[in-house]
């Protein structure tokens, strides 16, 4: 029997998968977010992320994909800030760190950790109170390291993660004076026959 | 098996005066190559998730003193709180003191409650002043903050006076949250707030939920 055609399709599916495939960054929790009809693409770039997960265990990242230094300026200034005497090499390795959810105090403990090994490390989350805690310093940090430039905040919460978590979060950014957020989502459909969908076929019609 | 077969007799004639030509076989055994093929495609299936994240906008207000906030007017106004097991409760306008505007309902027919709030105060509505300008920036637009202009723009203020009150309880998980964000933007709800609850309010989630 002749495969030749098979096997050219089995190919091209393969080529496929492996154009449209994007690795992304390993994270210390696995999160499942929640579905919204919002269809604004998730920024990789100037953009600072706090993940929250389902025991409310809170993690803080800095996304500069273009810019490296940028994430290493931040390190350094918090280290600055808040006196953590980390050394140049772990300041380098929170580079290579996707996020982190230790407080300031166990910090060198974990950047002392190589990246491939951070994810046996359990960390215990970012401490937040409701005046914000610890996330509040991070944030401030972050943004006054970014100065100038046009940064965007990201949330993302798992789905079964109560609601305090949420607004502790919340109440960590806006005692920085930051009101405007952006949560991670998954896309889904706007519901048949509601105003949203209306209102975008009208979008689409109109650009056709 | 697939095999790319390249010593055919290509273009040659074989003929009597023709030397016949010694061939070395150039079939290659694709077999191998075939299987690890396979196990890419498998690979790369169970790897890729094809759904890309998306970004939910949010924008909180100040934590202003009370003279500062906008004044919300009770015909308008429709408060939506977020209880324990997905449960929500809902009431128009002002809390009766008797608590007889306040129902339980669910995230299904939330939707349902939310437009028909709508439809009552576009009923209700009552030409104004205010109202003239606000059909102006919807005729206009926003080129800013990507509005594009409104085709509907007469249509734009009949609703200015809803306001969607959110208030979820401890209990809420964060799904019910932004799935409830999320009905906003599903029916066009243009002014809404996330607030919390009120001692008053606590009670009356708490006594529902244990009566049930």
């Amino acid at each position: 029997m002749d495969m030749t055609p098979f096997v050219d399709v089995a190919f091209l599916i393969l080529t496929f998968f492996i154009m449209a495939t994007k690795f992304k960054p390993e994270e210390p929790v696995e999160i499942k977010t929640p579905n919204s009809v919002s269809t604004r693409d998730l920024p990789e770039d100037d953009a600072i992320q706090v993940t929250f997960d389902s025991t409310g265990r809170v993690f803080f990242s800095v996304l500069s994909a273009k810019d490296p230094t940028i994430k290493y300026n931040v390190i350094k200034h918090i280290n600055e800030t808040r006196t953590l005497g980390l050394t140049e090499a772990e300041m380098k390795n929170f580079v290579r760190t996707p996020s982190v959810g230790v407080p300031f105090s166990g910090l060198k403990q974990l950047l002392a950790i190589p990246q491939e090994d951070q994810k046996n490390f359990k960390q215990p989350g970012i401490p937040l109170d409701t005046l914000g805690g610890e996330l509040y310093y991070w944030i401030r940090d972050a943004v006054g390291t970014f100065s100038g430039k046009k940064l965007l905040f990201l949330i993302k919460g798992d789905n079964s993660a109560k609601y305090p978590s949420f607004k502790q979060v919340l109440n960590a950014f806006k005692k920085n004076e930051i009101f405007k957020f952006q949560m991670i989502t998954m896309l889904e459909d706007a519901p048949a026959g509601s105003e949203l969908a209306i209102i975008r076929n009208r979008e689409k019609a109109a650009s056709k | 098996m697939a095999s790319i077969d390249e010593g055919g007799g290509g273009g040659h004639k074989k003929g009597p005066g023709v030397k016949k030509a010694k061939k070395l076989s150039t079939r290659v055994d694709m077999t191998p190559m075939v299987d690890l093929g396979f196990l890419l495609i498998t690979f790369f299936i169970f790897t890729t998730t094809m759904s890309s994240p998306t970004t939910m906008q949010l924008f909180m207000p100040k934590d202003t003193d009370d003279k500062d906030q906008n004044k919300a007017k009770e015909s308008g106004a429709l408060t939506i709180m977020l209880g324990k097991n997905n449960v929500v409760y809902v009431y128009r306008g002002q809390l009766l003191p008797d608590a007889s505007n306040f129902h339980t309902t669910t995230f299904k027919s939330v939707r349902d409650t939310i437009i028909q709030m709508k439809k009552d105060v576009i009923n209700a509505h009552v030409h104004d002043a205010g109202c003239t300008k606000i059909q102006e920036e919807a005729r206009v637009g926003n080129p800013k903050l990507n509005i594009p202009p409104d085709p509907n723009w007469k249509n734009a203020c009949l609703d200015k006076d809803l306001v969607i009150v959110i208030k979820p309880d401890d209990e809420a998980t964060y799904k019910n949250t932004i799935d409830i964000l999320d009905e906003m933007a599903i029916s066009a709800i243009k002014r809404y707030a996330m607030v919390d609850l009120f001692p008053a309010e606590k009670e009356l989630i708490k006594k529902t939920e244990g009566g049930n």
